[in-house]
């Protein structure tokens, strides 16, 4: 797989992460730094199977805030609008 | 043999920029409003709005011809705009109002919606508008019905369900009221304002985000449409609730009887 793929792949991650952690509830988890730190550190991976894990982590990170983002919103309306008494 | 002629629907979907619901509201020093030097997003309401919309047509593909999302607002609003072309609505409408002018009423956003609804005539009219049933800001709760009124439209608010009839030009919507759910059949067009639970709006990704930058958003101001937004309301005052005293801890049955009775509360007769 030439590297200019995963080049592309990894800056479409990193910049998917960067925009949702802007948005992470918790201003003093650096939710950003971190994930920066993360990348940093795999930056010299070769092996095909070390890239492929790594991603697989990335996306995992993306999912995981994606949903800690939804149940955080849901449970906030519910709290606001809350149903009608049955 | 030929199908039966199906009929195309053109959706409209208002939406507004409020408030993020996450934000803290704090009055503002004049007591006139609340500070608005804050985080802004699409009212959770509207955006479960452009979801269904969406949901719509991933039902009924071909079927649905169109989905335009439309917001009054200042210059900053056509960012909402965007976050809607990029859940997957077609194209936009910005009714550009400047910053400093009052927040449209629901009144007003109704007729403005009217002379958008009769200016699309000509490109094919609307069937349907999904709305949200209100915004977090004022939770007036107000503009759907407003909307169907001065239209002589069906409507259907507090929708949690809703399924839609090309054929028979007709929406079934379960509705969510005090005591349970009630189904109503409308006949197109119909106005719809959706509740909580009707589904979860999806994430829009940068990837979307990117894709819907290419799609129009067409800026107009009240007045191309020949509409008046200025208040009938005047807003006397703003306050916060009561703070909440602390509550009391007793130690005995007989000290918490003594203090119900020095707040005045005493025993009903037996």
């Amino acid at each position: 797989m030439s590297p200019n793929v995963n080049r592309v792949r990894v800056i479409a991650l990193y910049k998917e992460l960067h925009r949702l952690g802007r948005d992470y509830p918790d201003a003093s988890y650096d939710f950003n730094g971190r994930m920066r730190r993360m990348f940093e550190r795999n930056r010299h991976l070769t092996d095909p199977e070390d890239v492929e894990k790594a991603f697989k982590l990335g996306e995992y990170i993306k999912n995981e805030t994606l949903a800690l983002y939804s149940l955080r919103k849901y449970r906030a309306l519910k709290r606001m609008y809350p149903e009608e008494g049955a | 043999m030929r199908p039966s002629a199906v009929r195309l629907l053109n959706i409209l979907v208002p939406i507004k920029r409020t408030i993020d619901y996450a934000v803290k509201i704090r009055v503002n020093p004049n007591q006139t409003g609340v500070d608005t030097n804050v985080k802004h997003s699409m009212n959770p309401f509207d955006e479960i709005a452009v979801e269904e919309a969406i949901r719509l047509r991933e039902k009924l593909k071909d079927e649905i011809k169109s989905i335009k999302v439309v917001t009054i607002g200042p210059p900053k609003a056509a960012d909402t705009l965007r976050t809607a072309l990029a859940m997957g609505a077609d194209s936009g409408i910005h009714i550009e109002v400047p910053e400093s002018a009052p927040a449209p009423e629901p009144l007003g956003v109704a007729k403005a919606l009217k002379a958008i609804i009769e200016r699309e005539e000509e490109k094919g009219g609307v069937d349907l508008v999904i709305m949200g049933k209100q915004a977090i800001d004022d939770d007036a709760g107000q503009t759907g019905q407003m909307l169907a009124g001065v239209m002589g439209w069906a409507q259907a608010t507090f929708a949690s369900k809703l399924v839609v009839d090309t054929g028979k030009k007709e929406a079934s919507v379960t509705r969510e009221i005090d005591g349970g759910l009630e189904e109503v059949r409308c006949k197109l067009p119909v106005v719809v304002t959706t509740d909580l639970r009707l589904n979860e709006p999806r994430y829009a990704s940068l990837p979307n985000i990117m894709k819907a930058k290419k799609k129009p958003i067409e800026k107009i101001s009240a007045s191309d449409l020949g509409i008046d937004l200025t208040p009938i309301f005047e807003t006397i005052q703003v306050t916060e609730p009561p703070k909440r005293t602390g509550g009391q801890k007793v130690g005995s049955v007989d000290e918490l009887v003594a203090k119900l009775k020095e707040a005045g509360i005493t025993a009903v007769k037996s």
